[in-house]
């Protein structure tokens, strides 16, 4: 199915938020993460699962003002 | 001391972490201001750049608080999400809410920034609005919860120092009891020690130090110039007077005659 990722459209097999995050190898990173607008906090991220059409947020901490 | 959600700081001087040329000039710079609290933002984040874990790892090492921000954001759902990823992100509560409303001036919506620090003040967020001098919706977002508030100086970046003075004292005359940082727009070490004579709490800024020729040597300016503001407050300013006044005693003045007094 294709979702969106970080605004760019991905092809993807995985079901969970959880392995997407796996998968982009960013499973054990600092990260936050939002589906469809909606914050999903971290030990949520296994149950959720995607959708076609999904568009996913996946962020860390950055410089700032 | 500055006394933020019920944390005290011996720093005034609230430091941004973007723009510096290098990580280390971004460190060294927050030694040299001495700064307890920087503020930090979130961005996606990609396998291939890691950009975030570098940068994380080298603001927990300066052992100071964050300050997160919902920068860029432009609708209250916008906010409310990014403030949830940054909650959990940083570990914090904090949040420094904004809700731009204009791109050319980076001005806040105060209507989009009312309702979101409700949301916000609801899920348990303590938050730091940044707003600007209207003292209708610095009320309500008191009303909201707020219990700090950051009116801008000037638009973002602009370095104009503070451009609307004396709304800034009203602001200061209308709201005693709460901690106010001017918030955006400061220039000059200058801009800030006339905000802390005007008995503001704290400076927020970044700009001024990241792109100054020697950022870790501005940020001390700075620090210095809060701390003269602060302390000329607290030692009580003259007030200015229309007509000169002689500061060397007339008394005793050689070739002193009656006939010159005038």
């Amino acid at each position: 199915m294709q979702i969106v990722v970080n605004g760019e459209p991905t092809e993807t097999v995985v079901r969970t938020l959880a392995e997407l995050c796996a998968t982009l190898e960013l499973g054990s990173d600092t990260i936050a993460t939002a589906v469809n607008g909606r914050f999903v906090p971290a030990q949520s991220r296994a149950e959720l699962k995607l959708r076609a059409h999904d568009e996913i947020e996946i962020v860390s901490p950055r410089q700032g003002g | 001391m500055l006394n933020l959600y019920g944390k005290d700081f011996s720093s005034r001087l609230l430091l941004g972490t973007a723009a510096y040329p290098s990580p280390l000039v971004l460190r060294n710079a927050v030694e040299a201001a001495g700064a307890q609290i920087v503020t930090v933002s979130l961005r996606r984040e990609s396998a291939r750049e890691r950009a975030g874990q570098r940068f994380w790892d080298l603001i927990k090492d300066l052992g100071v608080d964050v300050l997160p921000n919902t920068a860029g954001c432009r609708t209250v759902k916008d906010a409310v999400t990014t403030a949830h990823m940054a909650r959990e992100l940083f570990a914090t509560s904090w949040i420094k809410l904004e809700v731009i409303g204009n791109d050319d001036t980076l001005q806040p919506d105060l209507f989009g920034l009312v309702e979101a620090a409700r949301i916000l003040n609801d899920d348990g967020f303590q938050i730091f609005p940044y707003t600007t001098e209207d003292l209708g919706a610095a009320e309500r977002l008191v009303d909201a919860g707020c219990e700090v508030l950051m009116p801008w100086g000037a638009p973002i970046g602009s370095g104009q120092g503070l451009a609307n003075e004396r709304a800034l004292a009203s602001m200061r005359a209308y709201f005693p009891g709460v901690p106010l940082i001017v918030d955006a727009g400061i220039g000059a070490p200058s801009h800030a020690a006339q905000a802390m004579e005007m008995g503001y709490d704290a400076v927020l800024l970044n700009t001024a130090v990241a792109k100054a020729g020697d950022p870790a040597a501005m940020a001390l300016a700075f620090a210095k110039g809060i701390e003269a503001g602060r302390m000329a407050l607290k030692a009580g300013m003259m007030e200015p007077r229309d007509m000169a006044s002689p500061s060397t005693p007339v008394a005793g003045t050689p070739f002193f005659k009656l006939d010159n007094a005038s």
